[in-house]
């Protein structure tokens, strides 16, 4: 399937983020972080706890403005951007089918969203409130937001995160049906290896704080051969690229 | 919830059982509601009986008011009016104190600076604020009605500034990289999690603002139940004060009962978990 939008790639070229702690220490999170994602690809950024990962999505997102350097996001088609938090920031007051349209521009707000309700397994959802979903289903439903606005270019900070194994390994599975439909330019955050050789074109290794790229891993092989014997082999070959990298 | 099981009932009928004990369970507190108020009526009947003077008429003199001053119409002129001005005050004081509240709780050099003005708006003493708007503003119902308001106005900024500070910033930004419209940040992010404040100032509010009301409307206004007592209380009949007070609080009980409290349970029915 082709990337939907045009050319331009998410490009990312950061020189420095330095957060003021209260007692007035400094703590340069970010520094000379620079990498490109290409359109219509699905990369995963690789780091240990604490080294900046967060803080790099929060810049893209636009929500920290404070750091020397600059980026560029897709465009073409929509200009819009979705995330999807760490933590699943559904708004618990609306519905899990409110929660979706609210996300969505004026001109989506009443598109059909049965198909994507369904393939994400919350058909019978639509009507409950977040508080009457266990996270699994909740991160299910940011998932579905996510996707419903149709984005440029789609941002994903370790949504699997505390959940259980097979539940999170059920997830993975939702996420590439719902992306494979619709392939957008998708930067997740994670520190699990695994997750993403299995989910990923391309991994971006960062180094402990403060982040800059170690290096890149690509995984040209279609998602679908990527059975448990192949996983092994991309592990060892990740492994002997990066030694240190857990 | 349902009732436990009594055992000796025919096969069949828990459906007609299980409706049965809710209608009680709804029942009950309303219930225990007349009964506690039919027992104060009782002693206050008694220790009428007990002290007989004009200055403590027992509750049959004062229905007996009751029914005449509603027959001619004048209480519910007068419970109108104060009623009106209630509403107003309240409307007044509700919009202007939180939108303080939420600039003063969500930028903090501004409520350092303005922090001593609330400390001395709070403790400036209702009867002072009504006589400078009466003299300021002459004996009309835009000086009664603000005067009520800016008595009010200080508590509900300190309310609503709590409610901002705990604000959860992760929805303002899910909010803004949604490109959420102003109006929809408004009423879907910022006021359903202030809902626990404003129910708060309300309930605190409209109990503080009748009471102040009453005050206005002796000292500077011809009509409604604060001029009725002063009224009354000149020609010394405590029967008609106690039954403008009683019709007063009966009509705040029922606003209690048929409108803040249905609001409340719509505004927070995202809580209940079915169970
Ligand atoms: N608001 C802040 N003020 C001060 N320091 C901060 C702030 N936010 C993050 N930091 C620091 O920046 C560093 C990077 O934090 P960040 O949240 O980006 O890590 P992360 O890679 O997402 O970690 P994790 O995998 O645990 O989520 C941390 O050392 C943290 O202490
Ligand atoms: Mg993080």
């Amino acid at each position: 399937m082709q990337p939907v939008g045009a050319v331009v790639p998410l490009r990312v070229d950061i020189a420095e983020k330095t957060f003021k702690s209260a007692q007035g220490v400094s703590i340069t999170a970010l520094q000379d972080l620079s990498f490109e994602v290409r359109q219509g690809e699905f990369a995963c950024l690789l780091g240990p706890s604490g080294c900046g990962k967060t803080t790099t999505l929060r810049i893209l997102l636009g929500l920290d403005k404070d750091f020397s350097g600059s980026f560029q996001l897709p465009e073409g088609g929509s200009n819009r951007i979705a995330a999807v938090f760490q933590e699943p920031t559904l708004l618990p007051w609306r519905t899990v089918e409110q929660n979706v349209r609210l996300a969505l521009p004026k001109s989506l707000r009443t598109k059909n969203l049965d198909g994507l309700f369904d393939t994400l397994g919350l058909a019978s959802m639509r009507s409950l409130y977040p508080a009457e979903l266990s996270l699994g289903l909740a991160r299910r439903a940011a998932l579905a937001r996510a996707f419903a606005t149709e984005p440029a270019v789609l941002f994903l900070d370790e949504p699997f995160a505390s959940l259980d194994e097979r539940t999170a390994e059920r997830l993975r599975h939702l996420l590439l049906t719902v992306w494979s439909a619709r392939p957008t330019t998708a930067l997740m955050v994670t520190h699990n290896l695994r997750e993403a050789l299995m989910l990923s074109d391309r991994i971006i290794v960062l180094a402990q704080r403060p982040a800059h790229v170690l290096g890149m891993f690509d995984v040209r092989l279609p998602r679908h051969y990527r059975n448990p014997q192949v996983m092994s082999d991309l592990l060892r070959s990740f492994h002997q690229k990066f030694p240190g990298v857990a | 919830m349902t009732a436990p099981d009594t055992g000796d009932r025919p096969p069949g009928a828990a459906a007609d059982i299980s409706s049965q004990s809710g209608l009680a369970a709804a029942l009950t507190p309303v219930l225990t509601v007349a009964v506690s108020l039919l027992g104060l009526c009782l002693l206050w009947g008694f220790a009428a009986n007990a002290w007989p003077s004009r200055a403590f008429p027992g509750p049959g003199q004062v229905g007996q008011v009751l029914l005449a001053e509603a027959a001619n119409g004048d209480l519910f002129y007068h419970l109108g009016a104060t009623l009106g001005r209630v509403a107003a005050a309240y409307v007044v004081a509700m919009v202007v104190g939180s939108v303080i509240g939420v600039l003063l709780g969500s930028h903090r050099s501004a409520d350092r600076f303005f922090s001593p003005w609330l400390v001395l708006f709070l403790n400036i003493p209702a009867l002072v604020v009504i006589v400078l708007a009466y003299i300021w503003f002459g004996l009309n119902e835009a000086a009664a009605i603000g005067a009520v308001a800016v008595n009010k106005i200080p508590n509900v900024v300190v309310t609503m500034r709590e409610g901002a500070r705990a604000l959860d910033p992760s929805y303002a930004e899910m909010a803004a990289v949604y490109r959420f419209g102003p109006l929809e940040r408004i009423r879907h992010v910022l006021l359903p999690q202030l809902q626990p404040y404003l129910a708060a100032a309300s309930r605190s509010g409209i109990a503080l603002i009748w009471k102040i009301v009453l005050v206005v409307e002796l000292l500077g206004r011809s009509y409604g139940v604060g001029f009725q007592i002063y009224l009354y209380f000149q020609l010394f009949d405590v029967a008609a004060i106690l039954a403008y007070t009683l019709a007063f609080v009966a009509v705040m009980l029922v606003i209690e009962l048929l409108l803040v409290q249905p609001i409340e349970r719509y505004a927070t029915r995202w809580r209940r978990r079915p169970a």
